[in-house]
């Protein structure tokens, strides 16, 4: 696997959106070409190398090339956006966007990432040693096509409207989550090992969410349905069951209606 | 005005009988002629097909409907914008594309005039705004009469002349083209919770029936002998079944002759004729009832349709029949909008996935392709897909490939996950009809401009008519190598003239041309009845008054294009 290490050099006065840095738009390019490619600040279209030093060469396809992000990013946004394969390296916080609609490769974020990483997720792997923001993993505005695939991992907290309308994948916080996770979810799971906030599973109709810590406040539509023994993420332990949201429409497989899953740990 | 001669084309030209011949085409101050100086620009069109600029007959392209479309899905300009480019202002949207970006694409496609088909009369000005804002075509739009309380008073004792007289003032105010009817009654009942399934449903309250408001409209359409006949989207419109509810609205037209100076044959167009040929009782047993409405057709020849072919991609459907619109929104579990328009009319919103692996929505892909290959009059028979209800019109040079190619077509068959479903509930697979380029000029220029009373006016090359040309890579001559070369062709026009002035070269947008708005003039003897009964209307009922409901002056109708109908004598 090659390496391209790109470090800031020269910060953007706006916000810089970067949809080109992935591995797919790498491939096959050396130095001088990746700092060739466009990118825009603001609404002024300007290219990589005004803003990053690039060094090392690009893998022949994306599977084959690895991307280090050097320096603040904090105003950069779509790092690894619609990536397929390779690897993202962000050594430190970045803006928004990160991994969205990424459907296979691996990003790690060393530090924070802001709203709407992951955006309508498929396939590959987010791992973020910070916090994440707002509509991780959510579904574009509008759209009704949440994160179908893949994994997340937020070593931190993570922001409100996670997973809404996720419908597949996974989604781990080691920290809290802020209102309104999983809402409308069609699929998926998501694990809290922290606290959740209120709102939680709103207008959910399938998928899973399994809270370590308190809840602050549950949702009138989900009704209990017993205790079970459960091993989650590696823990084993006794859980509340509830199926919900009660309010909703609910599927049928084979005869059998099919309710989200909240499972609070006792 | 710059002359132009375009030289060594083919040119296809139902109205003056043009096969492919090679001929030159003159342009000079904005209409065809015979004959230009010296001096005039050559356009070489050699190995090319020239036609007339297409007409759009019934698209929902401006007004409130289409802009809580965009509004409530910003998911549709999601990759679908397009920057600044030379003349071009940027755009979004793919089923609901930005007012500029409609007027663009419907130019780079060879489109000189597009309709649209619903104006809620309220709302007049929200439409004159976004018709403004849509460069180079000509539009015209439709106001909506089937639901209209004051339609359906005086129709319930069979005034037809104060129909009439409503009707001309209404045109007037609203700066409107022709009578739409959607779903007669249903849409009045559902502001009850009810709707009209047959013509003979009463609606509530008004106890009328969709018949009598279907024949009233005709009676006085014809009474003031307007350029394009009612324009009717049926009762029960997509349901299992619903063919026979399309044939009992025909029926009403029959005997009826039509009156009328501008060449006009027909007295009824059945608009999106796809989503009202279904057979079977359930989406179980669902069929193709598209022979029984087109032997129908075929056989009266007062009635003109247009198709509504299905694109199979994810659109936005609108329409004013709101009943129908929950309807749908109980059936795919998708976002829906609904606006209640006061005394007039109401619409609905959902979005809508024409999926190639759900049976159904491949089955309405074949009725819709079925259809003008069933119809034996290229004349009376035109292309649309309702858009964006069965798909976006940017996808209309995908259904000439599909009408044009056999082949075509038995690719997208033998793609379709439940192809045996489809070839054994339509007729698909038995036709192996291939739309010719004369035939496809007749279906999208010479026959809905004829329909629309305009074939006077476009839809033709004859000296004398607008200079709307468009000239495509096509090669008549060649045969088709690969079917995907004339979705190709159609797409982007390599020189699209509109009234004279070249909007298109190679695809691009070079100029905005000069657009217009056509609406129909009607000179009507003073009908006091109606005009206190207006006044009376918008005093009791209406949310606004009547001073400010015109759609009036430069603001709302900068370039005018009227057509002029006087029934005083």
């Amino acid at each position: 696997m090659e390496t391209v290490t790109i470090t800031m050099k020269n910060a953007p006065a706006l916000y810089l959106e970067a949809d080109t840095i992935t591995p797919d738009t790498f491939a096959g390019k050396n130095a001088t070409q990746i700092a060739g490619l466009s990118v825009h600040e603001g609404n002024m279209p300007s290219t990589l190398g005004k803003y990053f030093e690039v060094s090392g060469n690009a893998g022949t396809t994306a599977a084959d090339t690895k991307i280090v992000v050097k320096g603040d990013v904090k105003r950069v946004k779509y790092i690894g956006f619609k990536m397929s394969a390779g690897e993202v390296v962000i050594e430190g916080s970045t803006d928004q966007y990160v991994g969205a609609w990424m459907t296979g490769g691996k990003i790690l974020a060393m530090g924070d990432v802001e709203a709407f990483a992951a955006t309508a997720m498929r396939g590959g792997e987010l791992i973020i040693e910070g916090n994440a923001g707002n509509y991780l993993g959510a579904a574009y505005r509008g759209d009704w096509r949440g994160m179908s695939g893949g994994k997340i991992l937020v070593k931190g907290n993570a922001g409100s409207d996670i997973g809404m309308y996720m419908t597949g994948g996974e989604i781990v916080v080691n920290g809290d989550v802020d209102v309104h996770a999983m809402t409308h979810a069609e699929g998926g799971k998501l694990i809290v090992r922290g606290n959740a906030k209120s709102k939680l599973g709103g207008q959910m109709v399938e998928g899973s969410i399994y809270v370590f810590g308190t809840i602050d406040v549950m949702m009138p539509g989900f009704k209990p349905n017993g205790e079970i023994e459960l091993e989650v993420d590696g823990t084993k332990a006794t859980f509340a069951h509830f199926i919900g949201d009660t309010g909703e429409r609910h599927k049928k497989k084979k005869g059998v209606v099919q309710y989200g899953n909240l499972y609070k740990k006792i | 005005m710059s002359e132009y001669i375009i030289k060594n084309g083919h040119v296809f030209d139902p109205v003056q009988g043009i096969k492919g011949d090679k001929k030159d085409i003159c342009i000079k101050d904005g209409k065809i002629v015979d004959k230009v100086g010296s001096s005039a620009k050559v356009i070489d069109a050699k190995d090319k097909t020239v036609m007339a600029g297409a007409v759009e007959i019934h698209a929902h392209v401006a007004g409130p409907k289409v802009n809580l479309g965009r509004i409530y899905r910003p998911e549709d300009k999601l990759f679908s914008c397009t920057p600044t480019k030379g003349m071009e202002r940027m755009g979004g949207g793919a089923s609901i594309p930005t007012t500029f970006k409609t007027g663009y694409e419907y130019a780079k496609m060879g489109y000189a005039v597009a309709m649209e088909a619903a104006m809620p009369p309220l709302f007049s000005r929200h439409v004159h705004e976004e018709i403004r804002d849509t460069p180079i075509i000509d539009e015209g739009a439709f106001p909506v009469f089937g639901n209209n309380w004051f339609v359906l008073e005086y129709l319930k004792n069979h005034e037809i002349e104060n129909t009439a007289a409503y009707i001309a003032w209404l045109l007037k105010v609203t700066k409107g083209y022709a009578v739409k009817v959607v779903n007669p009654g249903g849409t009045e009942a559902w502001a009850w919770g009810l709707n009209c399934l047959t013509v003979n449903d009463p609606v509530p309250y008004f106890d009328i029936t969709p018949a009598e408001i279907v024949k009233g409209l005709i009676e006085a359409n014809e009474y003031l002998g307007l350029p394009h006949s009612m324009h009717i989207h049926p009762n029960n419109l997509g349901n299992p079944g619903c063919y026979e509810t399309t044939l009992d609205t025909m029926k009403i037209a029959e005997g009826i002759k039509a009156k009328n100076k501008f060449g006009r044959e027909q007295v009824l167009h059945l608009t999106h004729t796809q989503f009202h040929s279904y057979k079977g009782t359930n989406w179980g047993d669902f069929e193709s009832g598209a022979k029984e409405i087109t032997d129908f057709v075929n056989k009266n020849k007062n009635i003109t349709i247009d198709t509504g072919n299905v694109t199979l991609d994810e659109t936005t459907t609108m329409t004013a029949d709101g009943p129908f619109e929950h309807h749908l929104t109980g059936l795919n579990h998708l976002k829906w909008a609904n606006c209640d328009v006061e005394l007039e009319t109401a619409a609905g919103v959902v979005p809508y996935i024409y999926s190639p692996g759900i049976s159904v929505c491949a089955i309405q892909w074949a009725i819709g392709l079925e259809i003008p290959l069933m119809m034996k009059d290229p004349m009376r028979c035109y292309i649309t897909t309702d858009h964006p209800n069965a798909g976006p019109f940017t996808r209309y040079p995908r259904v000439f490939k599909w009408l044009m190619s056999e082949k075509a077509r038995k690719t997208q068959i033998d793609s379709f996950k439940h192809k045996d479903k489809v070839l054994s509930q339509t007729a698909i697979g038995t036709l192996d009809r291939e739309i010719s380029l004369y035939e496809l000029a007749q279906m999208t220029r010479a026959g809905p401009a004829k329909s629309l009373g305009l074939s006077a006016v476009c839809g033709g090359l004859k000296p004398g008519m607008e200079a709307d040309v468009a000239i495509y890579n096509f090669n008549p001559e060649k045969p088709v190598a690969d079917p995907d070369d004339i979705e190709k062709a159609f797409s982007r026009c390599a020189a699209f003239f509109k009234s004279g002035v070249q909007v298109v070269s190679n695809g691009d947008i070079i100029s905005n041309g000069n657009k217009r708005t056509l609406w129909v003039n009607v000179k009507a003897k003073e009908n006091p009845q109606v005009m206190r009964d207006i006044a009376e209307k918008f005093v009791k009922y209406y949310s606004m008054t009547q001073a400010n409901y015109e759609a009036l002056g430069h603001h709302f109708v900068p370039n005018p294009y009227a057509i002029e109908v006087d029934v005083t004598s």
